[in-house]
């Protein structure tokens, strides 16, 4: 994973309530086993017509998105399915943050583990973003803060233990491996002492 | 003298490896990993390229579910799987589990099915475990005091590579259920009822625990149906406290502790439910005897009204709006006039023995309504045994439905078993997303009985009609 410092893009907006992970990454595109080339299949049914080609009015087609790296969604974007294949398409797409007031639990998570950051902003935030669309803003991992020209910073929550990930790019799974020792400590106990616990 | 500590607090902090930190999050334990061939072969991939091993094989149990065809002569008689990426996908889970010595559940195996229907009826969902796989459905073993929740392909690394996860400490919701479920009304309604009521976020970032008088009335089925949609309300995990109706489940299932090891698991689950004065981060109420059979109108499962109701009229929403252009449906008229072309009872929602019992219980000596095609999949291949040997799949068969193998099948569509472009499906699995069971489907959420009234009608049906 490359770090990630400061993200500085226009936004494409896509106001829609409760974007699920079905609409980001449709199941018949989930038979794959590898993570690569799902940009391309990206909110698939929204953006292509029955014989495959672009819809020119949906956001992602139109020429002002291309090269946008900032998805500015409706409440609730990610519900649904566990699948990571939703962030994989989205960074496949070029997308390396997601911007609502409210983002799905495990897509959130999914999100985190892919180099694509999650940015909860306040409803006042969001609104002007929504009022905006393709707006040139500012996300800064390390200061935890959103950007706009004019406007006081909007601060944005992110676990010290993701931010630190993300800002040397590096995952998750190291740190889990270096408590071999703590693990195998929880394993030697019994089942049983442990749950009477 | 402790504080009273809740059901998730019990579970969780016994699988605390290391806890939350200010600058690092808990290490959390897993005692099962469940896999299936859709979530699974990017994390295999991840061991090999890093060269790690599966740390904890005999706590890891796959199956095929998600891609797998249900046609029997494709199951059994060696008839090629129509979609190429799923056959590989196939192949890719049994070579994996070959390489790194995981036990599967295979194409063939009679114990195969949907990955949380067969947890539970093997018996290793068990009251206390934490419960993973790569599914946002494992909320299901909920309904044993599990907790469980779904993870991403990420994660799914993680635990084969740890038998660990780093995990933030959720919050607690407790949903209060009082009274009793009136006749014709299923967990299935109850469910939906609350997420109608708390929206398709209302759940997230908490654990529910589910409580009450309705929910200790409850079978282990009716409880895993309500625990599988949790996750519809934006929870990750929904529990409910183990008791008689969970150890009289479980007693004698395979996996199972057995003789003396049972005792000593029945003494630790007892102590395990919420202790008096417990206290929830918050706490939402439900009448049960209120309620009706449910139905979604919309695209998200909080878009439900009653069967006897009307779709709401909420002109000016522009979501609202789109979800009312794609389902077609007029808002302010009668549900019950919604045609239907397409009647699925199947998934891990609704794909259980008491859930196919209750479909042909309506079925019995009608047929499905001219036009309709009604698809019957079980959750796995032991509902289907057991279903055949009560002879419920005649009872389908001579109404005019199709009798297939286990899978997930119709709630996806992955395998190719979709509703058409523009089609209404009455579908008693869990989402109703748009395109979800096949570009353009158009997808009415409900119970097995009112999914079984319907087809028998050709429109949207009160299954009381039909139980009296």
């Amino acid at each position: 994973m490359k770090p990630i410092t400061v993200i500085r893009s226009r936004t494409v907006v896509m106001p829609s309530t409760n974007i699920d992970t079905d609409q980001i990454i449709p199941a018949r595109f989930l038979t794959t086993t590898v993570k690569e080339g799902l940009g391309k299949s990206l909110f698939a049914d929204w953006r292509y017509d029955a014989d495959g080609r672009p819809k020119p009015d949906f956001i992602l087609n139109r020429p002002e998105s291309a090269g946008c790296r900032i998805l500015v969604a409706g409440r609730n974007i990610g519900c649904g399915s566990s699948r990571e294949h939703a962030p994989w398409a989205l960074v496949d797409h070029g997308f390396q943050a997601i911007v609502s007031t409210e983002i799905a639990d495990i897509f959130r998570n999914n999100s985190l583990k892919n180099g694509l950051l999650p940015v909860v902003v306040d409803e006042a935030t969001h609104a002007w973003l929504l009022a905006n669309p393709g707006a040139e803003i500012e996300i800064d991992l390390a200061e935890a803060q959103l950007r706009i020209d004019g406007r006081d910073p909007a601060p944005f929550p992110i676990e010290a233990f993701s931010r630190y990930c993300l800002l040397n790019g590096v995952d998750e799974l190291g740190y889990l491996l270096s408590q071999d020792a703590a693990i195998s400590a929880h394993e030697s106990v019994a089942p049983d002492a442990r749950r009477s616990g | 003298m402790p504080s009273p500590r809740t059901l998730f607090e019990k579970v969780w902090s016994a699988h605390e490896v290391a806890p939350q930190s200010a600058d690092t999050p808990a290490v959390m334990f897993v005692d099962l990993h469940l896999t299936h061939e859709v979530t699974s072969p990017q994390a295999f991939t991840m061991l090999r390229e890093r060269g790690l091993k599966l740390r904890r094989p005999d706590l890891t149990l796959a199956t095929m579910d998600h891609s797998t065809p249900t046609r029997t002569e494709q199951v059994f008689g060696g008839a090629p799987i129509t979609i190429d990426s799923a056959a590989k996908q196939i192949r890719q889970l049994e070579q994996n589990c070959a390489e790194f010595g995981v036990e599967l559940l295979g194409m063939q195996d009679a114990r195969r099915g949907i990955v949380h229907i067969i947890g539970p009826e093997l018996g290793v969902t068990q009251p206390g475990k934490t419960i993973v796989c790569g599914d946002s459905h494992t909320s299901t073993h909920g309904a044993f005091g599990a907790l469980a929740f779904g993870i991403g392909t990420t994660e799914v690394g993680h635990v084969l590579a740890t038998q660990c996860l780093l995990q933030k400490k959720p919050r607690t919701l407790a949903v209060e259920v009082a009274g009793r479920l009136p006749a014709g009304v299923t967990a299935k309604d109850l469910i939906l009822a609350l997420i109608g009521q708390i929206g398709v976020s209302g759940g997230t970032g908490y654990v529910l625990e589910y409580r009450g008088e309705a929910i200790r009335a409850l079978s282990m089925e009716e409880r895993m149906t309500v625990c599988n949609m949790s996750i519809e309300a934006g929870a990750r995990a929904g529990m409910i406290a183990p008791d008689e109706v969970t150890f009289d489940y479980l007693r004698g299932r395979p996996r199972a502790p057995q003789g003396a090891a049972w005792d000593a698991a029945l003494e630790r689950w007892r102590a395990l439910p919420s202790d008096p004065g417990a206290v929830f981060d918050k706490t939402v109420h439900l009448d049960a005897s209120a309620l009706e059979p449910m139905i979604t109108y919309g695209t998200n499962p909080g878009m439900v009204v009653p069967v006897s109701g009307r779709i709401p009229a909420r002109g000016g929403d522009p979501v609202f709006d789109a979800a009312m252009k794609y389902m077609g449906l007029v808002p302010g008229e009668p549900i019950g006039d919604a045609p239907i072309n397409v009647v699925f009872v199947g998934s891990c929602t609704n794909g259980r023995l008491s859930d196919l019992r209750a479909a042909a219980k309506v079925l019995r000596g009608r047929t499905v309504a001219a036009g309709v095609h009604m698809l019957v999949v079980p959750g796995s291949q032991s509902v289907k045994a057991a279903a055949e040997a009560e002879g419920l799949d005649e009872i389908f068969r001579a109404a005019g439905a199709e009798w297939r193998e286990s899978g997930c099948s119709m709630c996806l569509g992955m395998n190719g078993d979709t509703v058409g472009k523009g089609e209404y499906a009455i579908s008693t699995s869990n989402r109703n997303f748009e395109g979800r069971q096949g570009v353009g489907a158009r997808t009415l959420l409900a119970s097995p009985e009112t999914a079984a009234a319907s087809a028998i009608r050709g429109r949207v049906t009160d299954p009381r009609e039909f139980l009296s």
